[in-house]
């Protein structure tokens, strides 16, 4: 690149509309501060979303954009890239859009190991559409459409993303924006799928909806991140750790030095056990709600493997000629 | 028993010369009869006839054995001149079966030479196929010329010495069948014996085994006088040229093909597997080294959102299906209109509505193609009208896409896309170019349109300068900004209705078979080509004034289309639905209009299309 890039070169022109003080400001920030980070010329990022609030995100990003229909973004985003690997793709979806009408697509974009970054905007409610509950909204929630409370229970999103297969697993909140750009970061600069939980707080139709874990106050004892190479340790006073009790996980308080005992995090594992235990950690009592890194596992990618396969067949018969293929099999001439 | 060789031996028997011929060979769905009839497919295209097939089987991959829902059908017709249809009614049946004796024997013509596999009469046969008495016995065939044939224990006789099991021994039997076709026909044997060498280059035991059963059979009618005579077909006079058998839906994915090469752009192949068109999945799959990249997607919906996601990037994204997967692709597909990306997609109609008669033809999607969208979504329509045409409109449906930016339908069916007939293999110089519409870097908009087809400008990611977004959002024209206001939104409707009438300016004008005007024309689309064809020349033959019109292009029509109907006192449309095209031609140019349909599954007969004709033209 000849020139540096820096956030002000992925901001287009149109006018940002998403209510005032939605997350996705926080994290469309975000995301325009890690763009220039990565060393990618701009016209290579392509951000491919659905439909939804955090859907409008393409519009507001100076790259190429493409706002598609609901639920399809992991789809088309497939297309972009196995059409050009060269192409940074980033998938912009909502948990309505990601988990419910677009489910399919993106656990089979997951396993395929496609390299697409898909952030999740997790508001737990249908924004767009003025309050409905959303398959990430909590058991028993009441909505417009859930009146007495939800009886579905939720995703517990990560978990699908694991049981997807895809290679890269995490999670952060739109308003740590330190945390979140790490996590971005790191999703990005990893080759081959990823996909990326964002807490997102909906002040209109689902307010509050994190702060249990998320505020200042209680984050450090109500969450714990994880970070690749170091033990999982989380308190205000960095005084406790998470640790393996046989097959379920334990909470030990220590003081002074990290004990060995306590987990020394490794998303690199190719079994995600460990991965799934984190992802379901916070479903017991007093125990942290993990954000950070659950998995980022190292394969060929999907279009890699077709191009391959491409590459393969033109060392092997030529590049094609149609004329011979036309004309290939039994012919006969009058 | 020795074998036989087609050039060497002695011919005993008298030839009778034949104008036509049709063979219908019919067994279980596990008899490989399929098989056997693309083999005597291949042996006859070689021999320089004119031919049409029609391969006819069960939804079942394996129904039970022996019962009428397991009969596997192949019928075939060649002649010395233009074949149009498979043709209507058998002269010759092979019935490897009672169910296949008993599910066939009602279309056969009088006379018709029936050849039977009598091993497999027994009571418990019978009993399956719902035969109370033995039809070889009760006199029910009395109007045929039945030909037992002891093909089971032949068979095991010819490959007695190689050790196989009576499984594998029977299962050549068909091979035997076949031998005796060749020699009733005098067919060359040598591109099945190539391709049986070629198959089985690894499995020396079932290659042997094959082959002495295929030999097996000519030596058989060579040596019993099992026929009391031999057929002879004059050869048909085409036009000069190489030629090949091609199906429908290996000319869908050739004709793709050869769009994206002569336009310079990588083949996009996105589908999910559903009946008949999975066909052309399987063979886009396999031209790798022309860059082509297949994608078998999770559902019809990102089957066709990854087409569109590739078009978006630069590529031809095409997409391909049957009536159920085109339901699931219309919201796709209104988005390629609004983000005016070029897209293809292959409609390969079968019966309907909801899974329907998967195997079987219809063309009942006429009206869902031009209209099957929310809201003012207008999108070009193409329809080949035999199994090669299908190339040459797969093509034209990508030069469309291409050209005006815009999603474009293909309409083919089952009937083309199993059927095959003999194709005249074109220069690949002499296609049509297709022009891409160029983005301009001095003045780039990603809504700015060629003036003359309303296309917008495709400018790829990767493209420095041109990063753009767009969505199916509704859009100011030229910038493609986000915009809601109401005239706006009324404008870019009548925008893109024009953008898709524009394209009339560039396809051909309908063409006519037959005098310019007069008392009837008969029009049709897609697949009824060949009835109507050989119906219309039956009607001549009989002394009677008939035109006829078969449309292309389904949206737009072609300019002079109102002119061409206009000219006739009346019209005549068959149809396999229930009157679409009568619908849309009565509705846009005003005429009246006689609708012949036909929903059974099955096409047309050439009989049936003239007897209506002879009603309406005396």
């Amino acid at each position: 690149m000849a020139t540096t890039l820096t956030n002000k070169d992925f901001k287009s022109d149109q006018e940002v509309r998403w209510c005032p003080g939605c997350g996705d400001y926080a994290i469309l920030n975000s995301v325009q501060n890690v763009f220039p980070k990565l060393g990618i010329p701009r016209e290579k990022f392509v951000v491919v979303s659905g439909i939804g609030c955090a859907s409008r995100f393409p519009y507001y990003m100076d790259t190429y954009g493409f706002h598609t229909i609901h639920g399809r973004a992991p789809a088309v985003a497939t297309g972009v890239k196995m059409a050009n690997p060269e192409l940074s793709v980033w998938v912009v979806s909502g948990d309505g859009d990601a988990l419910s009408i677009g489910g399919n697509h993106l656990i089979h974009a997951m396993r395929r190991n496609v390299d697409i970054k898909v952030l999740m905007f997790n508001n737990r409610i249908y924004g767009l559409t003025k309050g409905q509950a959303s398959p990430a909204s909590e058991l028993g929630k009441k909505t417009k459409s859930t009146p007495m409370g939800s009886a579905d229970a939720p995703f517990n999103p990560l978990a699908i993303a694991l049981g997807a297969n895809a290679r890269f697993v995490a999670r952060s909140v739109d308003i740590m924006a330190g945390h979140l750009r790490v996590v971005l970061e790191a999703a990005a600069r990893h080759k081959g799928s990823a996909f990326v939980e964002i807490f997102q707080n909906c002040n209109i139709f689902n307010d509050k909806a994190f702060d249990a874990w998320t505020e200042k106050d209680v984050r450090d004892d109500r969450m714990v991140s994880l970070d690749p190479g170091e033990p999982i340790v989380f308190g205000k006073e960095k005084n406790r750790g998470i640790a393996l009790d046989c097959l379920e996980p334990k909470v030990v308080s220590f003081d002074g030095d990290v004990p060995d005992e306590v987990l020394r995090w490794d998303p690199s594992r190719t079994d995600p056990t460990l991965s799934f235990m984190m992802a379901h950690l916070d479903d017991r009592p007093n125990f942290p709600l993990p954000i950070g890194i659950f998995r980022q596992v190292d394969e060929p990618t999907y279009e890699q493997r077709v191009h391959e396969q491409i590459e393969t067949a033109q060392s092997k018969r030529g590049k094609g000629d149609l004329q011979g293929l036309l004309a290939s099999g039994n012919t006969w001439v009058v | 028993m020795g074998t036989a060789d087609s050039g060497t031996m002695k011919d005993p028997s008298t030839k009778t010369e034949l104008p036509s011929v049709v063979i219908r060979l019919a067994g279980d769905s596990g008899d490989g009869m399929q098989l056997t009839g693309t083999q005597f497919t291949t042996s006859t295209a070689l021999s320089g006839h004119d031919l049409a097939t029609l391969p006819d089987f069960p939804a079942e991959i394996r129904a039970p054995a022996g019962t009428m829902n397991g009969v596997s059908g192949y019928q075939i017709q060649f002649a010395g001149t233009d074949v149009h249809t498979p043709g209507d009614s058998p002269d010759v049946l092979v019935a490897m079966n009672p169910a296949a004796l008993r599910a066939n024997v009602g279309d056969l013509v009088r006379n018709a030479l029936v050849l039977v596999n009598v091993d497999s009469f027994k009571p418990k046969d019978l009993a399956k196929a719902g035969y109370e008495n033995n039809p070889l016995e009760d006199g029910s065939l009395s109007g045929y010329r039945v030909i037992e044939v002891e093909l089971t224990r032949l068979t095991r006789q010819a490959v007695d010495d190689l050790g196989l099991d009576t499984r594998s021994a029977d299962r050549c039997k068909n091979f035997f069948a076949l031998g005796m076709m060749f020699w009733l026909f005098e067919r060359p044997m040598e591109p099945t014996e190539k391709w049986l060498r070629e198959k089985f280059a690894n499995r020396e035991l079932i290659l042997e085994a094959n082959l002495r059963a295929l030999k097996a059979g000519w030596a058989y009618c060579e040596a019993t006088e099992v026929f009391a005579e031999r057929y002879v077909v004059p050869r048909a006079a085409a036009e000069p040229g190489t030629y090949r058998n091609i199906s429908g839906n290996t000319a869908t994915a050739l004709g793709l093909l050869a769009a994206a090469e002569r336009s310079d752009l990588q083949l996009f192949y996105g589908s999910y597997p559903i009946t008949p068109a999975s066909d052309v999945l399987h063979e886009v799959a396999k031209y790798k080294e022309f860059g082509a990249v297949s994608f078998q997607a999770e559902d019809e919906i990102s089957a066709v959102a990854a087409a569109i996601g590739a078009s978006y990037a630069g590529s031809l994204g095409t997409t391909c299906t049957s009536g159920p997967g085109m339901a699931l692709k219309a919201e796709a597909m209104g988005l390629a209109t609004m983000v005016e990306l070029p897209l293809v997609v292959c409609n390969i109609q079968r019966g309907g509505p909801s899974t329907g008669l998967p195997t079987k033809t219809e063309q009942a999607d006429l009206l869902q193609s031009l209209f099957g969208r929310p809201s003012e979504t207008p999108t070009p329509v193409v329809a080949a009208a035999t199994p090669s045409d299908c190339f040459a409109m797969a093509y034209e449906a990508a030069r469309i896409a291409v050209r005006s930016m815009t999603p474009v339908i293909f309409l083919s069916d089952g009937y083309l896309a199993n059927g095959a007939e003999p194709w005249r293999i074109p220069n690949v110089e002499d296609l049509p170019d297709i022009p891409v519409p160029q983005p301009n870097p001095e003045n780039f908009l990603p809504y700015l349109r060629e003036p003359e087809t309303l296309a917008r400008p495709w400018a790829r990611p990767g493209t420095p300068g041109m990063e753009h977004r767009v969505g199916g959002l509704e859009k100011e024209d030229g910038t493609g900004n986000v915009s809601y206001t109401a005239e706006n939104h009324e404008r870019m409707v009548h925008l893109r209705a024009e953008k898709i009438q524009k394209i009339a300016d560039y396809i051909p004008e309908q063409s006519v078979d037959g005098p310019d005007s007069g008392e009837l024309l008969v029009v049709g689309w897609g697949s009824t080509y060949g009835a109507i064809t050989g119906a219309v020349e039956h009607a001549r033959r009989e002394g009677l004034s008939v035109s006829h019109a078969h449309i292309r292009y389904l949206n737009p029509f072609p300019k002079n289309l109102g002119d061409v109907l206009s000219s006739y006192r009346k019209v005549l449309i068959p149809e396999m639905n229930l009157g679409q095209l009568a619908l849309l031609l009565r509705g846009m140019y005003g005429i009246e209009t006689e609708s012949f349909t036909k929903v059974q599954g099955k096409p047309f007969t050439e009989a049936e299309v003239f007897t209506k004709i002879r009603e309406m033209a005396s």
